[in-house]
């Protein structure tokens, strides 16, 4: 599992967690079938996060990440909010395991969401409720290879028809 | 020690006595079993030891265990093991949905090589229906693996009687006694099976070895190929350090059971009724009666197991989760969902493993510092404000 201890630090004492409810923004992705789901609100004022807090189910990583998000994006430019990238969180969290990367996806998406949600809203644009991003659509339930398309069984450590190794993804 | 250990599945701590007889063993021993003079038959002699040892807390035949790496290799062996050996009989095998991963992904490579397989359903409490078994029964079918207790809800499945079905219909029957063997008493006679899987650090033995009881006369081809070791069936010059230390533990097991099964389900008892009084919203899984005495699993609400078993961890609290952010594969366990549990619950599940040296203020600082942590990440779950908390 190997946790860097920054990324401890912000799980055991995660930074800005609750709800703001006069948010201007709210940013909801991931849903629980995928393991982690995540709500990011924003206070904006002069073009400016002012405030933001965050809710989330998940891990270790994923606390952290939605805790390191919220400091990353308070203070900023809304402009300079959609520049903070995945990779970003990862790099302030001091790395990520690799098979907890998906994690740090969850934090930009939910800030970026949130970002959106505000400026449709004051734009005037109704915005219906999203469900969770679903992350990992299924093609019927079975497993396909990403390089040759053939059908493989579940977990596999290569193709078998092509020989390429199989990433490590999240769920099938 | 500065923790509690609740995670006796992941691997028990070696027992004293365990220990003294592998250092003994080291300190005097170095011999190769398979070699005919005076160094090599002293080790020809504790190897033989360990095998009656061992057949013994099952009630085997010492000829008829074979040592190996650990249960995930006698599961290989026996699955992969009796495919090959009946392959010109048939190509059809019968399992559940929630065997052990060496199981599934011995029968996955089954696959691959045109074996077909019937993976059974369970009932709400991870049970396998008997008569299911015999349905899913065809004229090209071989082998019938099912579980003797289930690793992560501690269900105890109907062996002997669906072995008693696949000796009817003249089929080999397998069961992976890994979680339940040291745990609970284990008769290859009562059950009446073909191949039966254990591992020793399930009951204070070391990690790495195991073995595989294969009844006289079962079609069980080599895993792996090589000399004649084990009587042709495992071959490689044999682990001796740990199967002394296997030998060693399942002599202890089987005069330590009755007693220990007793005060470990007293445990578990107070474990989960502390839970079940202190934190609202969970679900105890698994069968109410037909379980192991030492395996407790909670499925908690609105939370999700790593970040649980983490904040328990840095408590000194040492638990297992089954959340799929917390397996290597980031699935949601496939024993709680083929259980009909949905996956936001599953997520929130916590397996405690019970061991000999627990005790009851252990037990009772679980109660004390759980709820905390269960209502801190509640409130910072969203699930738990959108369910009207």
């Amino acid at each position: 599992m190997a946790y860097s201890p920054i990324v401890m630090d912000h799980f055991k004492n995660p930074r800005n967690v609750g709800e703001i409810l006069d948010a201007d923004g709210l940013g909801e992705v991931g849903n629980p079938v995928c393991g982690d789901m995540m709500s990011v609100y924003i206070k904006v004022e002069n073009n400016i996060i002012q405030d933001v807090k965050f809710k989330t189910f998940g891990c270790g990583a994923a606390i952290a990440v939605s805790s390191m998000i919220t400091e990353l994006a308070k203070g900023k430019t809304l402009e300079e909010a959609m520049q903070i990238k995945n990779s970003d969180v990862a790099k302030a969290l001091g790395g990520l395991p690799p098979n907890k990367l998906h994690c740090s996806n969850l934090g930009a998406d939910a800030l970026h969401s949130a970002i959106k949600n505000y400026l449709d809203r004051k734009a005037g644009k109704i915005v219906p409720q999203e469900e969770g991003e679903e992350h990992h659509p299924e093609k019927g339930g079975a497993c396909y290879c990403p390089y040759c398309e053939k059908q493989v069984v579940e977990e596999s450590p290569f193709c078998i028809f092509c020989g390429k190794e199989m990433p490590h993804d999240h769920d099938h | 020690m500065g923790f509690i250990y609740l995670d006796h599945q992941s691997g028990t701590p070696l027992h004293p006595k365990v220990q003294e007889a592998m250092i003994q063993h080291i300190q005097t021993i170095f011999g190769n079993p398979s070699s005919d003079h005076q160094v090599g038959q002293p080790a020809a002699v504790v190897l033989e030891k360990a095998r009656a040892q061992t057949a013994a807390l099952i009630n085997a035949n010492p000829p008829e265990i074979v040592f190996t790496s650990g249960g995930t290799e006698a599961n290989n062996q026996a699955i992969k093991g009796v495919a090959i050996g009946l392959r010109e009989k048939g190509r059809h095998i019968i399992t559940s949905n929630i065997e052990h991963k060496s199981v599934l992904n011995s029968l996955r490579t089954l696959r691959l090589l045109d074996y077909r397989v019937t993976s059974l359903d369970v009932d709400q409490y991870g049970l396998v229906d008997p008569g299911a078994v015999e349905k899913a029964i065809t004229p090209e079918t071989i082998l019938i693996s099912i579980m003797l207790a289930n690793n992560e809800i501690g269900t105890i499945e109907p062996i002997a009687k669906i072995a008693e079905i696949a000796k009817k219909h003249k089929i080999v029957m397998h069961t992976d006694a890994v979680a339940a063997t040291g745990n609970i008493p284990v008769d290859v006679q009562e059950l009446g099976v073909n191949l039966l899987s254990l591992a020793a650090n399930q009951f204070y033995g070391p990690s790495g070895v195991g073995a595989l009881y294969i009844r006289k006369g079962t079609p069980v081809w080599p895993l792996l190929d090589g000399g004649t070791q084990e009587n042709k069936r495992r071959a490689g010059t044999e682990n001796l350090i740990g199967i002394v230390g296997l030998g060693q533990a399942a002599e202890l097991a089987k005069e330590a059971i009755p007693a220990r099964q007793a005060r470990l389900r007293a445990l578990k008892e107070r474990l989960e009724q502390g839970i079940k009084a202190r934190i609202p919203e969970i679900h105890i899984n698994g069968h109410p009666t037909l379980n192991l005495p030492h395996l407790l699993s909670v499925s908690v609400e609105y939370i999700e197991g790593e970040s649980l078993m983490l904040m328990l961890d840095d408590e000194g609290i040492v638990v297992a989760t089954r959340s799929a952010c917390a397996s290597g594969s980031l699935r949601a366990s496939h024993v709680l969902i083929g259980t009909g549990m949905d996956f936001a619950t599953a997520q929130g599940t916590l397996v405690f493993t019970l061991g000999e040296e627990n005790t009851d203020a252990e037990i009772d600082r679980v109660l004390e510092v759980m709820p905390g942590i269960v209502q801190t990440l509640r409130d910072m779950s969203p699930l738990y404000k959108k369910s009207g908390h």
